[in-house]
């Protein structure tokens, strides 16, 4: 039996979103199994994004449900949640595929505003933190600890006070991921964290979801391109093609599924010749 | 409703005119006691103290309204009649305020800015066709048909010259910072409203201008026979008003829709780096637009002073931002919609002066402004803004 | 002469032709002919024709442009280049805020004792109304700051808040007879609570649409307490406004005012001084408070808010809350120096609350540099101050105030402080960010 199926952190169930007439996603049903790396992978256009929108609040679906299940037993219907409650309730942080740095704040800026919730609560909702309390200077030195941990991580800890545009574009991407950490969530959305990483960055982001998955316990749910990463490192992929699901099973599956083969991965190179013909090449 | 609350004796300051508290309120009155009854301050206080020269623009319409007092009151309000002459009035207000209201929704549109100083520019517009009219001693009692021809005259040169004053706004405040912060341009743009404003009071004066009517008479709709026995007229400068708006607004419909300009100015709005790479002349489109837009201010600068009679160095802001709130309620960056909002700001101020109150009026617009923007933040014919993650 | 620059001496010729050209297009109607009610013409206007000034105007045009297109747009040196070489760079104005403030808070505490050795006790109460003036306007630009210079919420409607803060200290005293130092905290919990009303629909509200939605709010405050006659006193406004006491003691002639108590001869400027220091410790108060709060995390919220409103979103804010408590906050300031004003005056009508004090504030914070406390400061001395200085061309003030804001900001987009301090750092020497990596919100 498989994570995904008797242990999910995560279930949809006939997830279904419309833009008007337009059918993003219909009847989408899958599990991200809990300590996971959940790949969503499919052409441009197929609804990745959607989903995640979707998951994290920024859409509200047209029809379905979406479940949380955390790590202390409480289940949240994430469908029903404003964006900002996923985040903070139902422990689940993404990124984004254009990168959504505070360009202006420095990295650790950046860090302690991910940890906005608890550090809110420590400052007594900011009256005790004008009053200039002890008990909020313990929790943010505990934050800026945490922030250095994560900079440290990153391998970014001598530009803790260097502005977040400042830095290159893979560095940007960790960083974000870094800061999706800090917030402390038991399940992480990444939207293509690997794009326009050259294989040596690539293979540092595999080593760092990697750490994040076996050390912080937290669960990944990925939507990438790169077949690379994809086959390397995640347990359980879903393919998406215009907005429902055509395969869902461990990486080994999906890449001999011929469904997936013929709608995403393309035609077998056997093949090749006898397409070539069909279309007059 | 306008009370007389207080002896005015104690306000009227300065050898102005001065009514006592019996006097009867009739629009015989002079147009300065008028003033001066209405809000209760001399006019000299109304032009100096800015913050009550704010209200100058609701006095216009306020002699307007008042009118309806003069009447013999009893179920007034609940007729036909008057309603007919509230829609009237509605429709030509809302004309003027449209047209405004286009150069607000084309400069938003293709550069997203609010261009605070083009309710000035309709105000220089206004001025530039007062001293025409008077330069070239224009009046009612010319024959007509010179009449009409001396108007047409005034019409173009003043378009033209308004045009030159939306360039120079543009090219000096607006150009220089194009492509940087969001702010600078809203901060160089009041600047320019306030430039604009003290340098028409410097050089016109700050005394309110009056204008003998260039247009009287008009047809009677109701001629107070009905049950009520109230008087509905159409004036030949309402005629004048709608039937010129409605012209302007099909050709510049059709300029932007069928012309190689329109089809430069609608590419700018969608991406105006790639309009440039292709081979669009960007600056020059953007000139295109403040020009157009400053010259329909100016056709609502002439019509407003037809209307009115009357001018003055502040009339540009509250216009300005009565038919900002006009094409935000249309839908910014539609030019249908821009006159759709002028409408409905038009009819909604007069109504809501005819039937509740005339001071409340600018309340009215305004919080429909505010609830349309809460609740249609793309206004009645925009395109909805798709929050993009 | 080369041929080069023959051309471009043609060239420069030309363009100021063009520019001369242009000018009388603009002046010839507005400047050479005015439209006046003539005497003895029955109330009926006439021209008064002022050929002269137009061919001024069109000079000053033509030979200005020639001579910047000589010597700076088209010459090899332009001179604006050795003048900026002689300005100290951008970059040490960013060690500016750790020295200059301290300058000028040591300059502000002694202010009053300078100007009363300088100019006598009745000489300099002139000029400390002025720095009354200007002290208000650091206030107010200080509250505004927190909306749109950290949170990103251009407001536009600010002058509401003061009004509010005005208006209740104003009625409590009037109807009540309630004391300033009662009223000052109800006025700003009052101000405040009007923002949370008011923000709470429009701050879902992007941009510019935030923009003039705060305007219209702005303006419905000012008609309603124009034309809500029986309570506000419409446009009489309201006059016997309280003055305020120190410790219960009155500034007034007589055995138990101000100056018996202290031993002092009775003046008329102690309660002037009193005043200046009165607004000088409010304005200090919302410093401290917006510094502070900068360091808090509601603070770097609020920039975040700024920077990535969704990636707030993503990171568990609540971004109409951080919304609010800015507005909140700002429009209690506003409220503080409001009842400020309406003690200081001693009358209030509503004209003191036009939008054009909006645009003033928000000019102060914008050509300051947006989130940049200093900056408010240098931008409240120069627009307020100086204009002040230049009161005997009272005719032309707002005229140069105008011309000055379009040519700072045509100058210096971004303020003229425009570096982010970071609020926390790790090695302790975090550097300025410079503007253009900071956003500056869409909301």
């Amino acid at each position: 039996m498989s994570s995904w199926t008797n242990n999910p952190i995560l279930t949809i169930e006939h997830l279904t979103m419309r833009f008007g007439g337009l059918v993003a996603i219909g009847d989408l049903s899958f599990n991200v199994g809990r300590g996971d790396i959940t790949a969503l992978i499919g052409p441009n256009g197929a609804g990745k994004t959607t989903v995640f929108n979707c998951v994290t609040g920024f859409y509200k679906p047209t029809e379905g449900r979406i479940v949380m299940h955390r790590a202390n037993k409480e289940e949240y219907l994430l469908e029903r949640m404003p964006d900002f409650k996923i985040s903070a309730k139902a422990k689940v942080a993404r990124t984004f595929q254009n990168i959504r740095l505070f360009g202006g704040m420095t990295l650790l800026e950046n860090l302690m505003v991910a940890q906005h919730n608890p550090l809110m609560v420590a400052s007594g909702f900011t009256i005790g933190g004008v009053l200039g309390l002890s008990s909020f200077h313990k929790a943010e030195k505990e934050a800026v600890d945490r922030a250095r941990f994560w900079l440290d991580r990153i391998g970014l800890l001598e530009r803790a006070d260097a502005p977040a545009a400042d830095l290159p574009y893979g560095d940007q991407r960790r960083l974000e991921i870094a800061r999706a950490m800090c917030s402390g969530p038991e399940l992480l959305c990444l939207d293509e964290p690997a794009a326009g990483l050259n294989p040596k960055e690539s293979s540092e982001l595999n080593a760092l979801l990697q750490y994040i998955r076996a050390e912080q316990g937290t669960s990944i749910l990925l939507i990438e391109h790169d077949m690379s990463v994809v086959m390397e490192i995640s347990d359980h992929v879903v393919v998406l093609d215009y907005g429902e699901k055509i395969s869902d099973g461990t990486p080994d599956e999906v890449k001999n599924d011929p469904k997936v083969i013929a709608a995403y991965l393309g035609v077998p190179d056997e093949e090749v010749d006898q397409v070539e013909q069909e279309v007059g090449l | 409703m306008l009370r007389f609350k207080e002896p005015f004796e104690r306000r009227s300051k300065g050898g102005w005119p001065v009514i006592s508290g019996t006097e009867k309120f009739s629009h015989n009155l002079p147009q300065e006691k008028i003033l001066v009854f209405i809000r209760g301050s001399s006019k000299r206080e109304l032009s100096q103290k800015r913050g009550l020269a704010t209200t100058f623009f609701n006095v216009q319409k306020c002699t307007l309204t008042t009118k309806r007092w003069l009447e013999p009151s009893g179920g007034l309000n609940n007729d036909m009649e008057y309603f007919l002459q509230q829609l009237i009035n509605g429709v030509t207000l809302g004309s003027i305020y449209g047209l405004i209201a286009i150069g607000y929704t084309m400069v938003y549109g293709i550069i997203g800015m609010i261009n605070f100083a083009h309710g000035d520019i309709f105000m220089v517009g206004a001025f530039i066709s007062l001293i025409l009219i008077v330069a070239l001693g224009v009046t009612a009692s010319m024959p007509l048909a010179l009449l009409i021809l001396a108007l047409i005259a005034i019409l173009i040169v003043s378009m033209a010259l308004t045009s030159v004053w939306g360039w120079t706004v543009e090219r000096i405040a607006y150009r220089p910072l194009r492509g940087s912060f969001r702010l600078a341009p809203l901060i160089t743009a009041i600047g320019a409203s306030i430039v604009l404003q003290n340098f028409v009071q410097i050089s016109q004066g700050a005394r309110n201008k009056p204008l003998q009517p260039l247009i009287p008479g008009g047809f009677t709709l109701s001629d107070g026979s009905g049950d009520s026995g109230f008087v509905v007229q159409l004036s030949y400068s309402q005629i004048l008003i709608i039937v010129v708006t409605t012209v302007l607004m099909i050709g510049f419909t059709t300029l932007i829709n069928k012309t190689s300009l329109g089809r430069a100015q609608r590419s700018c709005e969608q991406d105006r780096k790639m309009a440039s790479l292709l081979g669009i002349n960007v600056d020059r489109t953007i000139s295109l637009t403040f020009v157009m837009g400053a010259s329909l201010a100016s056709v609502a600068g002439l019509m407003f002073l037809i209307y009115y009679g009357v001018i003055d160095f502040y009339i540009g802001f509250l216009a300005g931002v009565k038919a900002f709130t006009a094409a935000v309620l249309g839908g910014i960056g539609s030019l249908p919609g821009a006159m759709l909002g002028g409408l409905l700001i038009g009819l909604i101020e007069t109504f809501w002066s005819g039937y509740f109150s005339v001071e409340y009026k600018d309340v009215a617009a305004f919080s429909i402004l505010a609830i349309v923007l809460i609740f249609m933040p793309e206004g009645l014919l925009g395109k909805p803004e798709v929050e993009k993650v | 002469m080369s041929a080069q620059s023959e051309s471009r001496f043609v060239s420069a010729v030309k363009d100021s032709v063009a520019g001369g050209l242009i000018a009388l297009a603009l002046f010839s109607l507005m400047l050479g002919m005015k439209a006046e009610v003539a005497s003895g013409m029955g109330g009926q206007l006439g021209i008064e024709y002022r050929w002269g000034a137009v061919a001024i105007a069109v000079a000053i045009v033509f030979f200005g442009r020639l001579l910047l297109n000589l010597f700076v747009w088209k010459s090899d040196k332009p001179v604006t280049g050795i003048m900026s070489g002689m300005m100290p760079k951008a970059s040490s104005f960013s060690g500016l805020g750790k020295f200059a403030m301290p300058v000028f808070l040591v300059l502000a505490v002694v202010l009053p004792f300078l100007l009363m050795s300088y100019y006598g006790a009745s000489g300099s109460r002139r000029y400390l109304d002025l720095a009354i003036l200007v002290t208000t306007y650091v206030m107010l630009g200080w509250g505004l700051n927190i909306v749109v210079g950290l949170a990103g919420l251009l407001d536009l409607g600010y002058v509401a808040f003061y009004a509010v803060g005005a208006y209740s200290y104003a009625l409590l005293a009037h109807y009540f007879g309630l004391s300033f130092w009662i009223c000052l905290p109800l006025a700003g919990i009052l101000a405040a609570l009007w923002g949370i009303m008011l923000g709470f629909p429009v701050l879902r509200l992007r941009g510019d649409y935030l923009a003039i939605v705060t305007l219209a709010f702005g303006e419905i405050i000012r008609v309603v307490l124009l034309n809500w006659y029986d309570f506000t006193g419409g446009p009489d406004g309201i006059s016997g406004i309280p003055r305020p006491s120190f410790f219960g003691l009155e500034f007034e002639r007589g055995d138990d005012g101000f100056a018996a108590f202290f031993g002092l001869d009775y003046s008329s400027i102690h309660r002037i001084i009193f005043l200046y220091y009165l607004i000088l410790a409010m304005a200090l108060v919302t410093n401290f408070v917006t510094m502070r709060l900068r360091k808090l995390p509601v603070g770097r919220a609020w920039e975040a808010l700024r920077e990535d409103e969704i990636a707030c979103r993503s990171l568990g804010i609540n971004t109409t809350n951080t919304k609010l408590t800015a507005f909140a906050l700002g429009a209690m300031f506003g409220g503080f120096a409001g009842s400020f004003f309406a003690t200081r005056q001693g009358f209030i009508s509503p004209e003191s609350f036009t939008f054009m004090e909006s645009a003033v504030i928000l000019a102060i914070v914008v050509l300051g540099g947006l989130g940049s406390q200093i900056g408010v400061v240098i931008a409240a001395v120069v627009m307020i101050g100086g204009f002040e200085l230049i009161r005997e061309f009272a005719e032309y003030r707002m005229l140069v105030f105008g011309l000055l804001m379009v040519g700072i900001m045509v100058w210096k987009p971004r303020g003229l402080i425009s570096t982010r301090t970071p609020s926390i750092s790790l090695s302790g020497k975090a550097k300025g960010i410079s503007a253009d990596l900071v956003q500056e919100g869409h909301g």
